[in-house]
């Protein structure tokens, strides 16, 4: 019976240690984890929506909440204005999600670039959607306002040769991310003002 | 006690180098000897939980009931390979990325365990550092030897600069996963070899 208890007690005194450290220490880095993450995996791609930006659009974000979620926009500085901005959207791809980075310029609503951030697409077909410069800039320049949608169903983005559900799921976070914009266009363009400098 | 500090830290460099002459772990080191970076990266982790580790269970082997030992190991494990794992994504990011799935898997790694059941809790804390430290060095070294060898034939690069001029095929074989057995096989035969005089 003595060491029954004693086992109860060992375990769950040693449980109680190991969870507070972690807590503690997670608690601890969460911030920095955070800032590393939107470096290295929406990073880039930001970074190339927003090439020739004057400002760091990593660091020149906002948060805006929309019902439950919060979405965090990125604001790019082209000429002393703040007039593009990017954030996150997702599609349903071959293999699982496909998270996207969407920069539209705010004062005529065309895209000013699209770049795949996650995905589980097969490698050297869908997953081209991430690193084939050719299939993202076909997005440059169109209206998110309007539905975006491949040749296929009568619009105007060449799909990839053999990774259609691929295209059609960037497509498809597309056309969702325009649906979201116009209803919060006033809103983001407040917001981005207050960057301008 | 009979043999030394210094004899239990340098039985871990040759007598009991972990992945040849113990055998353990050989998971990882397969999978992350690809290049160098990674697996200096990977055996710098192992050093740190298991030199943790040791020390920690064999402070606590008087208190821990021989009826529940593994699962304290484990959670003391546990929770160090976590440690190192929310260390990692705030400090180096990208290495992270390309350690991924293998720094959680340290847990279930042989070493740390059978090191923590074989060592650290029949000895001294002292004693079970030095062992922890030298079996954690041994291990960092065998992969870093094995990863250069993979990294140099396989990509002509060593921690990612160029060793051979621009006239240097590739030897792909040695980056894909049978090319990871066979090194190892090699490497095990001259171990043995070099064991038998």
């Amino acid at each position: 019976m003595r060491e029954m208890i004693k086992m109860v007690v060992v375990l769950t005194v040693l449980c109680s240690f190991s969870g507070g450290l972690l807590a503690a220490l997670r608690d601890g880095t969460k911030e920095r984890i955070e800032v590393q993450q939107l470096e290295f995996i929406k990073g880039p791609a930001i970074r190339k929506i927003l090439e020739g930006a004057s400002n760091d659009p990593i660091k020149d974000r906002f948060k805006i909440k929309i019902g439950e979620t919060e979405k965090t926009f990125f604001v790019g500085l082209f000429d002393g204005k703040a007039n593009t901005v990017v954030y996150e959207a997702s599609g349903k791809g071959f293999g699982g999600d496909i998270g996207m980075m969407i920069g539209v310029n705010l004062a005529d609503d065309k895209i000013a670039g699209v770049g795949v951030t996650t995905h589980s697409e097969t490698p050297g077909i869908g997953a081209k959607a991430q690193t084939d410069p050719k299939f993202a800039k076909q997005f440059k320049g169109l209206m998110l306002t309007e539905e975006v949608k491949v040749k296929a169903d009568g619009g105007k983005i060449d799909a990839m040769s053999g990774a259609t559900v691929t295209s059609k799921g960037v497509t498809a976070a597309v056309t969702e991310a325009g649906k979201f914009y116009k209803e919060i266009k006033p809103q983001l363009a407040e917001k981005a003002k207050s960057f301008q400098k | 006690m009979a043999k030394t500090l210094t004899q239990e830290f340098v039985k871990g460099l040759w007598a009991e180098i972990p992945p040849f002459r113990l055998v353990l772990g050989l998971c990882p080191i397969l999978a992350v000897s690809k290049t160098v970076e990674n697996a200096v990266g990977m055996g710098i982790a192992v050093i740190f939980v298991l030199v943790c580790s040791n020390i920690l269970v064999a402070a606590l082997r008087k208190i821990i009931p021989s009826k529940v030992r593994i699962a304290c190991f484990i959670i003391v494990i546990a929770t160090f390979v976590i440690v190192v794992e929310l260390l990692m994504q705030a400090y180096t990011y990208p290495l992270f990325l390309k350690l991924g799935i293998f720094i959680p898997l340290i847990v279930v790694n042989c070493i740390p365990l059978g090191r923590a059941e074989a060592f650290a809790y029949k000895n001294g804390i002292a004693a079970s550092a030095a062992d922890g430290l030298g079996l954690g060095i041994g291990y960092a070294m065998s992969l870093t030897v094995l990863s250069s060898i993979r990294e140099v034939f396989g990509n002509g690069t060593f921690l990612g600069a160029t060793v051979f001029g621009p006239s240097f095929q590739p030897f792909k074989f040695m980056v894909e996963a049978p090319g990871a057995f066979v090194c190892l096989g090699l490497m095990l035969c001259i171990m043995n070899a070099m064991g038998k005089k």
